[in-house]
Order: structure tokens, then C-alpha cells, then sequence
């Protein structure tokens, strides 16, 4: 399950807490790393990793949003609707989404690249509308920019408009 | 307004500033550890923070001092500080900016803390979702150790000290204090009922201090200019210091300011957010994050600290401020805020639970043209066995908006239920589902 890389980071996680299971979410996180998800078998890896019992891993990891349960596609698009978001064009930026990929929240593309869903605020409220995708984030979003997003993603499977380290206002904002 | 100096932003405004371990050391950084550890005895270093006023950036207020004070001095075993850097109020983004680009004047300030309460770990709980943020914290954390920051016998004083970042998954409920303690854990992340009181048994049981990204990023300052310099800024004796303050929502100039507190919402709104956007006009303010309560335009002049916005019936919680035009429709707002609110529930407490759905679905018809004249006294009534009864503070929050915007804007309400629709929207908005479960 694990590859001999991650359990290498295992051992040095597991010195950083006085008990074991300290270690769930961090290995949780890591199992999705892996794998883009967190499959049945590597919470019973987890489990057997920490002496915990496979449904103690299962019922922490349904708490937080951010582990899938299920493979998505290769590019996770989270688009934040909270309200501050909202005011300044969440729901467009969903309509461009749809215009481009034709997939709304919930949905994967076709061709099982782009999987969309909405989030809760990413503490980026200023910076909207934004979305994060897989690890990065993507703000001040226009109709153009979310064309070049895919497009790169598509081609590269990377794109340079990524922001970050976040400073706003900064005019050197962009990566 | 007058001039006044920047604290904690002040590092990153210089050219070039990159936050590594030498520009901060160049902008005069580790000066604190090096004049206090081993120099200061831990609890002069208590003392000083509580004559300094500082009070917590988190959300609550809490004089930091004080807090620290509560750590049993001669507790055996291990002690823990915790660092909240789950940022997750809507609204907020203060602390992100001040991990990406200045980590090291947070770790110092946690090193600080670490020595004053007697903690030898520390952890740093990060939202999961700063990705960027947990690896530049890593890396300070290396740059930290190499120099002999961290490990054992820091600056030969005798103190060790590990610090550890731990990146949560994706829940708000996590930036509560005693949630932030169960995940890290490896539970669910659900508050615990107090007391016993983290400064008693926190994490693992132990004697623990939790705080605030901002507010450990203070203390350096603090110890190195005195107590005194502190107490002079801002809005003192009650809210000293500046704040960094997120500004968001329909304004020219959205982003993060520090001011010193005790400035006007005003002077906040025309001085740096550069006004309200496209030429419209103010509706209403939320002025500390989605848990506090709106505002409106009538509001203005209440000052920016913690009993100015107290005393206008708000608080000033995370130091978020969102700013909402005339179009703006009040239900809808409230709306959105409820499904955030909805949506987070650690499902704990009844009413929290299933309060938050009902609240939802009133407010869902209501703003689809459905709603009836029964269900404005059904929201208060609902919100009024929401308040108080719930282990954390956040079924408190998750009222305030409801409250507050049939407060201020009640006839917004009433027109939805006399016109049949939402009379801010001309096509009515989807309502977005989340494409992801509850989780409860
Ligand atoms: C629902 C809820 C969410 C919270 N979220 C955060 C958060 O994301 N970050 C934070 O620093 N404090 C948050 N707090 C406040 C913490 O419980 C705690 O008061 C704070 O971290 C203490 O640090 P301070 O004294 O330095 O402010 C939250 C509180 C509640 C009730
Ligand atoms: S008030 Fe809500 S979030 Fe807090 S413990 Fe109860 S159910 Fe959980
Ligand atoms: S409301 Fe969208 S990032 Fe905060």
C-alpha cells in the first residue's frame, strides 16, 4: 500500500507525538497523497499501523472534508461559496466551470481529469474568486484565466498562474 | 488618520523580503530569544505579556498573559503549546499571510511562549488546505534547528524545545480550541465540555496553552520593546496593540491592513479598503468573521476595538470585516452564511445539529418565495434554543446572523414573504449543493 518512501516518513511521524494514533490524520493525508483518495485498504494499513481498529480510522476519516473516500479525477477543483466569496462571484465563476468542462458540483469530466465540488471558505475571501486546485490555490479568477488553467492542466498537468506566498494587496502576488 | 508603524507586516514591506531565517534575523529577528532565554525567568516573561495587555487575535480575546498565568507552574510532566493556525472563519486571512511570508516571527514567538509556561513541544495545527503554508513552516523549522532555535539546549540556556507542524483535513470546528486538541488526537475533531480547562488538562491530558497565529507573532515585539510601548498603541488599557484586519466583500481595495485598534469602521472602509466598489453604497458591515453579528451603514463610527464593536451589539472575533453593498439581499446573505454554518456542525449538541438544518431550511424557502409570516418568530424562537445551550461557542455564531439581520433588516425578510420572491435577484440563484456529505 504505502510505498517504501512514505513509510520511511511514517517512522519519523510517528517519533513527533507521545501516542500512536496521533499520527491518524497526518497518515490519512499521506495515504491520499499517494493515491488521490483513501481507499478501504490503506485505512486498514493505517489501522494495523497504529493498533487502531479499522472502523475507529473509517469514522475519522468520514469527519473531514478534504480526504476522499473515493478516486476523483486527476485535478480536484474547490471552488469556496461562502458568502464573502459569493458577494464578489463564486456562483460565475461556477457558471465559466460549466461553460468550459461542463461539469457542476458534485461532478467529474468525462475523460476523469477535472472533478469540481464547492467548500467553505479557503481564507483567501480577498482575493476572490478563487478556487484551489489539488494543492493550489488560484485567485482573482477572470473567465481568461480559468481558460488557461485547464488548458495548462490539461497540457502540463501544471499552471503558472498559481498564487503564493500570499501578500494581498502586493502587486508581486503572482508565483 | 495619523501616522503610526506597522508591527507584525512590517518585515514583509521591506524589498525583497523573503522570510527566510536570515532576512528576518536581518530585520532584527531571534533578538527576543536571544535577550530573554535563560536571562528572564519564565515567569517575569508571564508578567510581562500581561502588563503588555495583549489579548488573543483568535477569536475570544483573552488576555494572553493571563492564560499563560493559568499553566500549574511546578506541574511535573509534560506541558504543550499549541499553535492555531487552522484559519477558518469566512472572512479571515490575516494568518495566512503572516505564515507565508514571516514564519519565523511565529516561531519565535512560539519559542518565547514555550519558555515562559514550561512547554518542551509544540505543535503548529494548520488548516489542511494550506499546503503552501505547512511547507514553509517546515522549512523555518529546519532553518530553526540548524541554527540551534530549537532542539536542545537552545542559545545554551538549558531549554529544549520541538515544534511540529500538524495539518488538519478540512474542518472549521477544528480552530476551536478544545476540537483543535481531540484532532490532534487522531479523533473527531468535537469540543469537550469545559471545565476542566485546557490550562489543566489539554492535549494528552496535560497542562496546555492555545493560541492565536497573530497573537504568538506579537510576542517578540513585545519583549523586545517592553510592556510599556505596548500598552501606548492602539485603544488602551483594554486593546492595546494593532491588528491585522481582512477586509473583504464590495470595496475598491479588499486585503489584509494592520492598524492600531480604536480606528472608525470608517476610517478602515475610505482610508485603506479605498471606499465602497462601483460607486454603490454601504449596506451593511460584518465586523469580526461569519460568527459575529451584522452591522449597517448607520454604524461607521464605532471604533475598531474589542469594547467598541461590543458595545455597537457585535465583536470584533477574528478581525474580519466585510463590507456589503446596497444590492445585497439580507436573506440571502443570512442564507449563505447557514449553509457554511450547517455545513460545519461537528453534530455534537442537539441543538447545534439539528438547529442549523432547520434554521437552513426556513431560510431556504424564504429566500425561494416560500416563506410564511409564522416563520420570522419560528427563527427566533429556534435561535433562542440554539443560544447558550451548546458545548462550544459556536452555536452562539451560528445564530448571529439570523438575529442580527431580522434586527437590523427585518423588512427585507417581510418583503420576501409579501412578494413571493427574492426582490434582489432577478433570475433566483441556484442553490449550490455541496457535492460533498455532512459530517454528521
Ligand atoms: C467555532 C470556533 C472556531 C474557531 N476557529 C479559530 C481559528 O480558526 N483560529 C483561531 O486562532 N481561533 C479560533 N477559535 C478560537 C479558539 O477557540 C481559541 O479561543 C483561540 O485559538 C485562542 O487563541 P488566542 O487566545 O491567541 O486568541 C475558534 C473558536 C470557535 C468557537
Ligand atoms: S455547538 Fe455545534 S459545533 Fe459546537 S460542539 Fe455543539 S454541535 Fe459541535
Ligand atoms: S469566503 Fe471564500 S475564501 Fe473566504
Amino acid at each position: 500500500m504505502f510505498s517504501s518512501e512514505a513509510k520511511k516518513r511514517i517512522s519519523l511521524v510517528l517519533k513527533r507525538y507521545p501516542i500512536k494514533s496521533s499520527a491518524l490524520l497526518p497518515l490519512l493525508n499521506l495515504a491520499q497523497e499517494e493515491e488521490g483518495f483513501v481507499s478501504e485498504d490503506s485505512m486498514r494499513e493505517i489501522a494495523k499501523l497504529l493498533d487502531l481498529t479499522p472502523p475507529k480510522v473509517y469514522e475519522v476519516a468520514t469527519f473531514y472534508t478534504m480526504l476522499n473516500l473515493k478516486p476523483i479525477g486527476r485535478f480536484h477543483l474547490q471552488v469556496c461559496k461562502s458568502l464573502m466569496c459569493a458577494l464578489v462571484g463564486s456562483e460565475t465563476l461556477l457558471k465559466w466551470i460549466d461553460q468550459e468542462l461542463g461539469i457542476k458540483p458534485g461532478e467529474t469530466t468525462q475523460d476523469n481529469m477535472f472533478t469540481l465540488n464547492t467548500v467553505e471558505c479557503l481564507a483567501s475571501c480577498g482575493t476572490a474568486p478563487m478556487m484551489k486546485v489539488n494543492n493550489d490555490y488560484f485567485e482573482h479568477l477572470t473567465h481568461e484565466k480559468v481558460c488557461q488553467l485547464f488548458e495548462d492542466l490539461r497540457t502540463t498537468g501544471k499552471c503558472s498562474l498559481a498564487t503564493g506566498p500570499f501578500r494581498w494587496p502586493d502587486p508581486g502576488m503572482l508565483r | 488618520m495619523a501616522a503610526f508603524e506597522k508591527i507584525l507586516l512590517k518585515n514583509m514591506d521591506m524589498p525583497d523580503y523573503s522570510g527566510s531565517l536570515k532576512d528576518y534575523e536581518r530585520a532584527g529577528g531571534y533578538r527576543a530569544i536571544q535577550n530573554a532565554l535563560g536571562k528572564t525567568k519564565p515567569g517575569d516573561l508571564i508578567d510581562i505579556v500581561k502588563r503588555s495587555g495583549l489579548r488573543g487575535r483568535g477569536g475570544a480575546g483573552f488576555p494572553t498573559g493571563v492564560k499563560w498565568g493559568f499553566i500549574p507552574q511546578d506541574h511535573p510532566g509534560p506541558k504543550y503549546l499549541c499553535c492555531n493556525a487552522d484559519e477558518s472563519e469566512p472572512g479571515t486571512f490575516k494568518d495566512r499571510q503572516l505564515i507565508e511570508r514571516d514564519p519565523h516571527q511565529i516561531l519565535e514567538g512560539i519559542i518565547l511562549a514555550c519558555y515562559a509556561i514550561g512547554a518542551r513541544t509544540s505543535y503548529i495545527y494548520i488548516r489542511g488546505e494550506f499546503a503552501l503554508g505547512a511547507e514553509i513552516l517546515e522549512k523555518a523549522l529546519d532553518e530553526a534547528y540548524k541554527v540551534g532555535y530549537l532542539g536542545t539546549n537552545i542559545l545554551g540556556a538549558g531549554f529544549d524545545l520541538d515544534v511540529y507542524v500538524h495539518r488538519g483535513a478540512g474542518a472549521y470546528i477544528c480552530g476551536e480550541e478544545t476540537a483543535l486538541l481531540e484532532s490532534l488526537e487522531g479523533k473527531r475533531g468535537k469540543p469537550r465540555t469545559k471545565p476542566p480547562f485546557p490550562a489543566i488538562a489539554g492535549l494528552y491530558g496535560k497542562p496546555t496553552v492555545i493560541n492565536n497565529v497573530e497573537t504568538l507573532a506579537n510576542i517578540p515585539h513585545i519583549v523586545n520593546r517592553g510592556p510599556e510601548w505596548f500598552m501606548s498603541i492602539g485603544s488602551p488599557p483594554k486593546s492595546p496593540g494593532t491588528r491585522v484586519f481582512s477586509l473583504s466583500g464590495h470595496i475598491a481595495r479588499p486585503g489584509n491592513y494592520e492598524v492600531p485598534m480604536g480606528i472608525t469602521i470608517r476610517e478602515m472602509l475610505e482610508d485603506f479598503g479605498g471606499g465602497m466598489s462601483d460607486g454603490k453604497q454601504l449596506k451593511a458591515i460584518i465586523p469580526g468573521g461569519a460568527s459575529a453579528s451584522f452591522l449597517t451603514s448607520e454604524h461607521l463610527d464605532v471604533k475598531l476595538d474589542f469594547e467598541g464593536i461590543a458595545s455597537a451589539g457585535s465583536m470584533l472575533g477574528s478581525g474580519a470585516i466585510t463590507f456589503m453593498n446596497e444590492g445585497t439581499c439580507m436573506v440571502w446573505a443570512a442564507e449563505r452564511l447557514l449553509e457554511f454554518f450547517h455545513h460545519e456542525s461537528c453534530g455534537k449538541c442537539t441543538p447545534c445539529r439539528e438547529g442549523s438544518m432547520w434554521l437552513l431550511q426556513i431560510l431556504h424557502r424564504m429566500e425561494a418565495g416560500h416563506g410564511k409570516h409564522e416563520d420570522l418568530d419560528l427563527l427566533l424562537k429556534l435561535c433562542g434554543n440554539i443560544a447558550g445551550q451548546t458545548v462550544c461557542a459556536f452555536g452562539d455564531a451560528e445564530i448571529a446572523p439570523i438575529v442580527s439581520t431580522l434586527q437590523h433588516f427585518r423588512h427585507e425578510y417581510e418583503a420576501h414573504i409579501r412578494d413571493g420572491c427574492c426582490p434582489y435577484r432577478t433570475e433566483q440563484a441556484e442553490l449550490v449543493s455541496t457535492g460533498s456529505s455532512q459530517r454528521h
